[in-house]
């Protein structure tokens, strides 16, 4: 064949010739003849196994049936004894120009899990359609799900020939309605070919039963299929699988989705938005790795910095990265036995990353394979719809148009697969890093810092109910660690709703929004050798966890844990009063949502020892705890 | 991994510095990537497979079984683990392998430094007399690797089957759950796509993780060879026979074959077709045998 291939995808096989891979998927309405056209195809390339033509007859004639090509691939027993293929399986073959893998997935509809899992993994397509029976629900419906799992390469072959003696006619009006349908969704057939595959007409050889078709064999439009998309020219995206500290170096692992990284690359961790440079690509038994590492590789990378990252973020180049957002637009099909529907509570999957999300709302939903009504409640079994999603955690995504490996998602219902799809846009809140932000290194070392003020830099984070006492021991330590020659920076929560955070009030998204700026800002300080403390209610766990991240290994958390009733006594602030009274509605002291830590640095009950006291605690901890350095400590032991 | 040789890395920097300092800032330098050949695609494959297991599942351990695949499934999760391999090698020994086996497991399992448990398989009699010989003995392995799941409490095991060795295999997923009993529901396997894994065993069961499914026998052989992997000499031939398989003494026979060297052995498998498990009794005393042990939790 006079073919143009890829280089990147040309395959180097064990006797030194190279070769394309392909991996092609065929299916079909149940019956219509897959297995039997791959058991004809492995025949007519002589593909298959010495006595494997052997054992077939012998089983065929055991069970007193017609020789199946498809008992070469129904290995099942249930398989053989009902003749349909129940799971998706895999066999190889060669043409003369290629290696091809061929799956073979089910065409019952029971089974469309199962055609799913098989046709996710194809480059390509062959889509079968019987003669006589013609385009029927199951041939629709796979075409759409081709559409969907992003197959765009379909060659269509019409089996079966030998029943409608081999009439043109027939073929023409059966070419004519797929091809309308598969155009409609956006995908062009590369051929359509007459065959039977029982007898081999068309499959391999043009016989004289089809003389009036001139196109291409079906051994011949597999050869005009091409191998896997190139997406090393799309920007970087290398989503996180782990992070590993095996040894002193901290390995950020994961495999390049498209696009490329090399060391001293320049790259920003999403959803977060932090900046690093990449300091070296690991590996082994050889490393570093020298030069650019490529789309489809799986790495590890060290960092130039200590930065909190974690699994399931992605890591793009500056200026190209993904974007970060809680809403998400998909269009997907559905598999569990129980419909989705508005409102539902769900477990989605980007990449690596794992989030809670709801279903906002449903549009378009359809059965792909009856053509029926629209609906907008709920996505039945194997049918198809597009959802608007609400994610409990920011993540890092693209539009599948923009990137068709970050582009997509399933859906998870207790702990099995139960859907998935393609993103079909992202509703960013903001847009995740300014394209000119070019962030500026200090110029000072840490170490130069920690040199002059004996602390290294930390995040005291005093959690607590109102009149707990945290502002008058943020305002202690302040006081202690400044006397010792440190260089404490307070972070009172109400000043900073004064200021910073002026534009917000009390509601759940607001409260978080205000703990996210304090642990920035605070984050910022403590990573330029500071010690920041914060003081602050902060009565949700998840905004302190979300706290601790931004901080990471800098994070002390101190929950101040006077009793409610010693609080409301002492209410310095005169909320207590005024809540009561019905004047601060979301006032946290009255409304019990203040959620206890569990896993913080330290505990103080303030009603029960002096300011004094609780300052030498807090002290000790941060000594222990690689804050404070010893000789420090052991001077303020004597003041 | 691909590295440069040293001249031509050196002249990469060099473009590259060129190129960046004209460019605008913050935009990666336009130097292409070495293209991946069939056999780092599947390694990169294979290494994601074995992080994402090692991600998403709390006791994880790899079963060696001394062969040519297992020994591929080592190197790669040495190389997905930059040179440690952080869960233990479990080796669920029927005390019928051949001595070189054995040989094998005691050098490498120390040099390669594994956290190896070997764990016996229960006597022959006490599993069901009324089996064929190769399938009791297949049976008893199963017992085995039962008996060692209960005692160490795993809930992933890292097993090196591929899918073009045998038709049950085929079929398998990726990340393959396992019943309370360790059985294989063919019946109902989860969708699997886009290589997001159903990695979610219900509580006291255990998920089978299969990193090189997607391998071919020449491909393990051209990956040992490319990444000079150690073999069991059994493997080549020596007066006209050769190992293409090794299990059990007793139940595991030679091909005719005159492969001394793994070149010689791929030159072989161009042009085979004979099946890889053709010395296996296993495979052949029923037509359904190997997927009736394979439903009970045989590998």
């Amino acid at each position: 064949m006079n073919m143009i291939l890829p280089t990147a995808s040309i395959s180097a096989t064990p006797n030194g010739t190279t070769r394309p891979q392909v991996r092609i998927v065929i299916v079909g309405h149940v019956d219509h003849g897959k297995s039997t056209l791959v058991g004809r195809l492995l025949h007519e390339t002589g593909s298959l196994p010495d006595g494997k033509l052997e054992m077939l007859k012998a089983v065929s004639a055991r069970r007193g049936m017609p020789f199946e090509w498809s008992f070469l691939l129904d290995a099942l027993q249930t398989e053989r004894d009902q003749g349909i293929t129940i799971d998706t399986t895999q066999i190889r073959f060669r043409t003369r120009s290629r290696d091809v893998v061929l799956i073979d997935a089910p065409g019952h509809a029971e089974f469309l899990r199962n055609m799913i899992t098989g046709a996710s993994q194809a480059d390509g397509a062959v889509l079968i359609i019987d003669a006589l029976e013609g385009v029927r629900s199951q041939t629709r419906r796979h075409g759409y799900l081709l559409h969907l799992l992003g197959v765009k390469q379909v060659a269509v072959v019409v089996n079966k020939m030998d029943r409608v003696d081999f009439s043109a006619d027939r073929f023409k009006e059966i070419s004519d309605e797929i091809s309308a349908h598969l155009i409609g969704l956006g995908v062009t057939p590369t051929a359509v070919v007459p065959i039977s595959a029982r007898d081999g007409d068309g499959v391999a050889e043009h016989t004289p039963r089809i003389g009036w078709y001139k196109g291409p064999t079906v051994v011949e439009a597999l050869d005009a299929l091409e191998p896997a998309p190139q997406l090393a020219e799309l920007p970087l995206r290398l989503p996180v699988q782990a992070i590993y500290k095996f040894d002193d170096r901290r390995i950020v692992a994961g495999r390049i989705e498209s696009g490329s990284l090399k060391a001293g690359d320049e790259i920003v961790i999403m959803p977060t938005g932090k900046i690093a440079k990449i300091k070296t690509v690991e590996s082994w038994p050889v490393t570093p790795v020298n030069g650019p590492q490529g789309a489809g590789r799986s790495v590890g990378i060290t960092l130039d910095r200590e930065l909190f990252l974690e699994r399931g973020d992605i890591i793009g180049h500056s200026g190209q990265s993904p974007r970060d957002t809680r809403r998400i637009r998909a269009r997907i099909f559905w598999l569990h036995d129980k419909p989705l529907t508005t409102g539902e509570q769900i477990l989605i999957r980007l990449g690596t990353k794992e989030s809670r999300a709801t279903v906002v709302a449903i549009e378009k939903a359809i059965d792909p394979g009856a053509l029926s009504n629209e609906e907008n409640t709920a996505i039945a079994r194997n049918h198809v719809g597009e959802i608007d999603i609400s994610l409990a955690q920011p993540v890092a995504t693209d539009p599948y148009t923009d990137n068709p490996r970050t582009g997509r998602l399933v859906i998870e219902v207790n702990g099995r697969i139960a859907g998935g799809g393609l993103v079909l846009s992202v509703d960013a809140g903001r847009p995740a890093v300014p394209i000119d932000i070019v962030p500026v290194e200090s110029a000072l070392r840490p170490d130069e810092r920690s040199a002059r003020y004996h602390h290294n830099g930390a995040v005291i984070w005093l959690t607590g109910l109102p009149g707990s006492g945290k502002s008058t021991l943020a305002r202690a330590l302040e006081r202690r660690l400044f006397s010792n020659g440190g260089s404490p920076i307070l972070l009172d929560g109400d000043t900073f709703r004064a200021g910073l955070n002026s534009d917000l009030g009390f509601s759940p998204q607001d409260r978080t929004e205000n703990i996210r700026r304090l642990a920035e800002v605070a984050t910022h300080l403590a990573r330029n050798g500071h010690i920041a403390i914060v003081a602050a209610v902060s009565p949700s766990t998840a905004d302190r966890a979300a706290a601790r991240r931004i901080a990471d290994s800098a994070f002390r958390e101190v929950y101040v844990a006077t009793p409610a009733e010693v609080c409301e006594t002492r209410d310095p602030k005169g909320h207590y009063a005024k809540a009561r009274s019905g004047g601060l509605p979301s006032f946290t002291g009255i409304t019990n949502d203040y959620q206890p830590p569990t896993g913080n640095e330290l505990t103080i009950d303030t009603s029960n020892r002096s300011v004094s006291d609780a300052t030498d605690a807090i002290e000790r901890m941060l000594a222990t705890t690689g804050i404070l350095f010893d000789e420090l400590t052991d001077l303020a032991a004597n003041i | 991994m691909h590295l440069l040789d040293n001249e031509s890395a050196a002249a990469g920097t060099r473009s590259a510095a060129l190129r960046s300092a004209s460019s605008v800032p913050g935009i990666p330098a336009n130097q292409a990537p070495p293209s991946m050949d069939h056999l780092d695609e599947l390694e990169a494959q294979s290494i994601y497979i074995l992080r994402e297991a090692f991600a998403r599942l709390k006791k994880l351990a790899l079963l060696w079984s001394l062969g040519k695949d297992s020994n591929v499934m080592i190197w790669l999760a040495r190389k997905a683990f930059f040179g440690r391999v952080p869960f233990p090698a479990l080796h669920v020994d029927t005390g019928k392998k051949f001595p070189e086996m054995y040989a094998f497991r005691d050098r490498f399992g120390k040099e390669w430094d594994l956290d190896l448990r070997v764990e016996p398989c229960p006597p022959i009699d006490s599993v069901d007399p009324t089996l064929p010989p190769a399938a009791r003995s297949a049976a008893r392995k199963t017992e085995g690797l039962k008996l060692a799941l209960n005692k160490f409490g795993f809930d992933g095991l890292i097993a090196g089957i591929r899918r073009d060795e045998e038709a049950t295999r085929a079929k398998e997923r990726v990340f393959s759950p396992r019943g309370l009993e360790g059985e294989w529901d063919v019946r109902d396997q989860p969708p699997e796509f886009w290589d997001h894994f159903n990695a979610s065993p219900p509580q006291g069961a255990h998920l089978r993780i299969h990193p090189i499914l997607h391998w071919t026998e020449a491909d393990i052989w051209a990956y040992t060879k490319r990444e000079s992997i150690p073999i069991i000499p059994l493997y080549l031939a020596k007066d006209g026979k050769r190992y293409r398989s090794l299990g059990d003494q007793d139940i595991t026979n030679p091909v005719a074959s005159t492969a001394s060297s793994i070149d010689e052995i791929l030159d072989e498998l161009e042009s085979t077709k004979i099946p890889e498990r053709a010395g296996r009794a296993l495979d052949h005393e029923t037509e359904d045998a190997f997927e009736r042990l394979r439903v009970a939790g045989y590998l």
